[in-house]
């Protein structure tokens, strides 16, 4: 194993590793702000309402983020009016194509997991709301969404862990992030083995740092779930299934 | 019943409601004066429950109609099931019911003092620190003032029936529905509860209670109904409802239970 080369490679890799962080980051940002009315509209809305939300979901959820990816970056040029139009100079960038794709992706499995949550928040909480008077957008202002929000956090931490795996295939589309950059090392050093044990070591890294987080925000949340005695415990203590 | 001038609170004529063919309600009606404190009785499936959340419109009679303080409640197009209510009516009306449930229903991510707070803010727009100023009150009247900062689940059902007592009596409503806010406790925390109604009662509160505790109906109650497969079988004072209870399930119903 040639260690050296593994140091060497490090600095590039680092900085691929920035713009996948910067395109999960978003892409989780712009999904979370969509899935949220989309999930409340999914989980309480009428019928006409849920059906385009779920032939959303499906077809983001039905096919590959690959596909979704190529879908976007080499199909939206072939039409005259998206070359025409003021977007362009944004939908010609690989890392406006990728997050697009990314985005929408991250959207539907979000939105499928708040509907989730939003439905498990029992019954009987949401009948007292509606009893002393709280019009429907508060009923999910002040009760259903804090506590659905608190129930979604270990799905959405999966899909969160999927997406940052997920980014990696913006590298078929000349996106130089982390997968980018060390398949472009390895097309030069001819050396595999040292450059993508790298890569990965650097994707467990960035995992680490997002469950950590998640697994702090459930501990925050959940006060009122926590025996008395260990609201005095520290967040590494606690034991969480996942 | 001995009081022709108090002022009506609330009449409920002829409600009916069914689930799918099986009708659950038959015509119930109902008047509730000012100060009066009716019990509901009847085997489990009469349709006590459902009566007391047809009055909020938690459930949604097919016929009928409710008048609350001399307000007549729209109850939208019948007969195929499409109502179409006002949304902003029955929330206004919700907001002076006071209801309190079987299960409690606390909001287990508010504190308890929260749990009392957040309606009057958010509903009724009180400021915070006058909530806040009333939440204590109420809680200390329930013997909960220690445990305002406590959660749902870290409080025992006595405790958490008595905090959604006191989260009802904070929108200051003008009618409580008790739907069998002691069916869901131990035996030993029953009293506590009943003992908070007991003094809501003789502060002259109108309340409407769905109840199987025989005990409190006859001491606290001025009208008891008894209610057989979704149709009143007889009202009366308590008084001959438990001494000299006229019709014959009526008073095996009695002989069960007592």
């Amino acid at each position: 194993m040639d260690l050296s080369l593994m140091i060497e490679s490090l600095p590039r890799l680092l900085e691929g590793a920035v713009l996948t962080l910067k395109l999960l980051l978003l892409t989780e940002l712009i999904g979370f702000i969509c899935a949220l009315p989309l999930g409340i509209l999914y989980a309480n809305g009428s019928r006409a309402a849920r059906t385009p939300i779920y032939a959303f979901v499906y077809f983001f959820r039905g096919t590959p983020l690959l596909v979704q990816i190529f879908i976007v970056y080499y199909g939206l040029a072939q039409f005259d009016f998206v070359r025409q139009s003021v977007l362009w100079p944004w939908l010609r960038q690989p890392f406006v194509c990728a997050l697009l794709a990314c985005a929408l992706h991250s959207t539907a499995y979000t939105t499928n997991i708040l509907r989730g949550a939003i439905q498990a928040v029992p019954a009987g909480e949401v009948e007292a709301a509606r009893a002393c008077g709280m019009s429907a957008f508060q009923v999910q202002r002040f009760i259903v969404l804090p506590i659905a929000f608190r129930l979604m956090l270990p799905a959405y931490s999966n899909q969160a862990i999927g997406m940052l795996k997920g980014t990696s295939l913006a590298s078929t589309i000349t996106l130089m992030e982390l997968t980018g950059v060390a398949n472009t090392i390895v097309a030069s050093t001819f050396q595999p083995y040292e450059v993508f044990i790298m890569a990965a070591l650097i994707y467990l890294t960035i995992t680490l740092v997002i469950t950590r987080c998640f697994k702090y925000l459930e501990y925050a949340l959940s006060k009122h779930q926590r025996p008395l005695k260990s609201s005095a415990a520290i967040p590494g203590q606690v034991r969480h299934a996942d | 019943m001995s009081r022709p001038e108090a002022k009506t609170v609330l009449t409920a004529d002829g409600i009916h409601k069914s689930y799918g063919d099986f009708p659950v309600l038959k015509g119930v009606s109902l008047a509730a004066r000012e100060r009066d404190v009716i019990c509901m009785i009847g085997a489990s499936g009469s349709g006590k429950s459902t009566f007391l959340r047809c009055i909020n419109l938690l459930e949604t009679p097919e016929a009928g109609s409710i008048h609350f303080e001399g307000e007549q409640l729209n109850l939208g197009r019948r007969g195929n099931g499409a109502a179409a209510l006002d949304a902003r009516q029955i929330n206004r009306i919700r907001s002076r019911m006071g209801m309190v449930f079987q299960s409690f229903n606390l909001w287990s991510h508010l504190t308890v003092l929260d749990n009392v707070m957040i309606a009057p803010i958010k509903v009724l727009g009180v400021p915070k620190a006058e909530a806040k100023e009333r939440a204590e009150i109420l809680l200390a009247k329930v013997g909960l003032f220690d445990k305002r900062f406590h959660y749902p689940a870290h409080i025992s059902g006595g405790q958490q029936q008595r905090c959604a007592i006191a989260r009802a009596l904070a929108m200051e409503p003008k009618l409580l529905l008790f739907d069998e806010p002691t069916s869901a406790l131990d035996p030993e925390l029953v009293g506590e509860v009943l003992g908070v109604m007991r003094q809501l009662a003789e502060e002259g509160r109108t309340m409407i209670v769905v109840t199987h505790e025989m005990a409190f109906a006859r001491e606290v109650s001025n009208e008891v109904l008894f209610l057989h497969e979704g149709k009143i079988e007889e009202r009366d004072t308590p008084e001959n409802i438990f001494g000299n209870p006229t019709s014959e399930r009526c008073r095996r119903f009695l002989q069960r239970v007592l």
